[in-house]
């Protein structure tokens, strides 16, 4: 059953015909020329936040309806970072409906800065060998696993390719922040990796 | 430079995004920290497994259509191009047009909803977007409002009669949510607008743009069916509707 993503994005779907007398026809073929061919970056980021394909379809809609109607205060530049804020915004009304089920996450929908590690010290032995290749599953996992706003700043990275000022952009913070937030992710992940590799060596 | 600046700038550096200058820098710090060096290297290692891998989702085609319908339809050389002109018009003068249109908003507001029920009618045959909820069941279609919206559409099962309930979905009259329930009758959909408005209202059925439109009220709702299907059958409908609400 598809749940309402923060509220229903059906109930905002309506309207538009009215609006068509004004060139939303042209709008809408800017759109979907523009906005729609990032649909499967929109879609991944929203994979990832909110963890279950059906919550993912809503936020996507909901994401995409929103994004046409302020289409027109969108001010040039890549689109595919303006679409991601807006992806974000509909996950943390999603968080706010869920809040209380999902742990770490605050009545903002913002997680503290300094979370508490998931895995203990990472590896201090600087002889130690490479990493081993995971499979795609096993990383899919690890990323998952991180607090949401580390989650969110690597699947912008390593996934959205992303630079540090459209994360900036998205995330609604500073590139410092940014900044700190991925290398507080990676050092997560890391760790996560290693556990990994010891699990899978068992 | 100390370690802990140069293990936030390393990843800046692995991402390619630090000038000249700070690039030597952290370079230095690594070349002389076993500690770092040993990051570095597992940073970039992580970074190209995650390339290689390719951990992004495809959005199913399924979601890529139902947006694609949400959207306006790609312009045509219809209806609507020859209002656009119109509008384009009336723009000109905003400050009476504005008066104007108001009034004629007002006074019309009756043949613009019911335009509107035309609109939503179309939509959801060209849109692939009948319903939200697909069942024949009536008492699976009714609970799934519940949430959506204030009013609790009256969802009843007429197949015994010949026309058979698909299912139901949300949409839009007049700026306000309602209930689209959608039944069939041989090859033609029938959709039926619920939505909460004050006031009975004896049925009248009417032919707007080609489709008969049947439209009635009963104690605090306001229902629309509309179809391709002759009036005669419509008014079948409606009447086998009502009269099964009254159980």
């Amino acid at each position: 059953m598809n749940r309402p993503v923060g509220s229903d994005p059906r109930l905002r779907a309506g309207g538009f015909g009215q609006e068509m007398v004004g060139g939303t026809a042209d709008k809408a073929r800017r759109f979907r020329e523009t906005a729609l061919p990032h649909l499967d970056g929109v879609y991944t980021l929203a994979r990832y936040l909110l963890g279950n394909v059906n919550d993912a379809e809503d936020a996507v809609q909901e994401c995409c309806l929103r994004a046409f109607r302020h289409f027109d205060t969108f001010r040039g530049g890549p689109i595919k970072p303006w679409l991601l804020a807006i992806l974000r915004n509909v996950c943390r009304a999603e968080y706010a409906r869920r809040a209380g089920t999902i742990v770490g996450l605050g009545e903002s929908g913002e997680l503290p800065e300094d979370a508490a590690p998931m895995w203990n010290e990472a590896r201090e032995a600087p002889d130690a060998a490479a990493l081993r290749q995971l499979d795609a599953e096993t990383m899919r996992g690890l990323i998952t696993n991180l607090p949401a706003a580390f989650r969110e700043v690597i699947v912008l990275r390593e996934i959205n390719d992303l630079s540090y000022r459209e994360i900036a952009q998205v995330i609604d913070a500073p590139v410092g922040t940014v900044m700190s937030r991925l290398a507080r992710a990676r050092s997560l992940l890391r760790d996560g990796w290693l556990a990994a590799e010891k699990g899978s060596a068992q | 430079m100390r370690c802990e600046e140069a293990e936030i700038l390393l990843h800046a550096l692995i991402d390619d995004e630090l000038d000249a200058g700070h690039s030597r820098d952290v370079e230095t710090h690594v070349a002389g920290c076993k500690r770092c060096a040993a990051q570095l290297r597992d940073y970039r290692d992580m970074r190209g497994a995650f390339a290689r891998a390719d951990l992004s989702y495809e959005a199913p085609a399924d979601l890529k259509r139902r947006i694609d319908a949400r959207l306006p339809a790609p312009a045509r050389p219809d209806r609507r191009s020859l209002l656009k002109g119109f509008a384009g018009g009336v723009g000109l003068s905003s400050a009476i047009a504005a008066g104007l249109v108001l009034a004629v908003m007002r006074t019309d507001q009756s043949s613009r909803i019911m335009s509107e029920v035309v609109s939503a009618h179309l939509r959801s045959l060209q849109a692939d977007h009948l319903t939200d909820v697909l069942s024949s069941d009536q008492h699976t279609v009714k609970p799934w409002f519940n949430g959506r919206l204030d009013v609790a559409p009256p969802v009843v099962d007429l197949t015994a009669l010949g026309f058979t309930l698909i299912g139901g979905r949300l949409d839009y009259i007049d700026g306000k949510p309602v209930a689209a329930l959608v039944y069939r009758r041989r090859a033609h959909i029938i959709n039926l607008f619920v939505a909460e408005r004050s006031g009975e209202q004896r049925a009248t059925m009417e032919t707007v743009q080609g489709f008969n439109v049947r439209h009635w009220g009963q104690p605090g709702l306001s229902l629309w069916a509309i179809s391709d299907l002759n009036a005669d059958e419509l008014e079948d409908f409606g009447r086998k509707f009502e009269a099964a609400q009254r159980g």
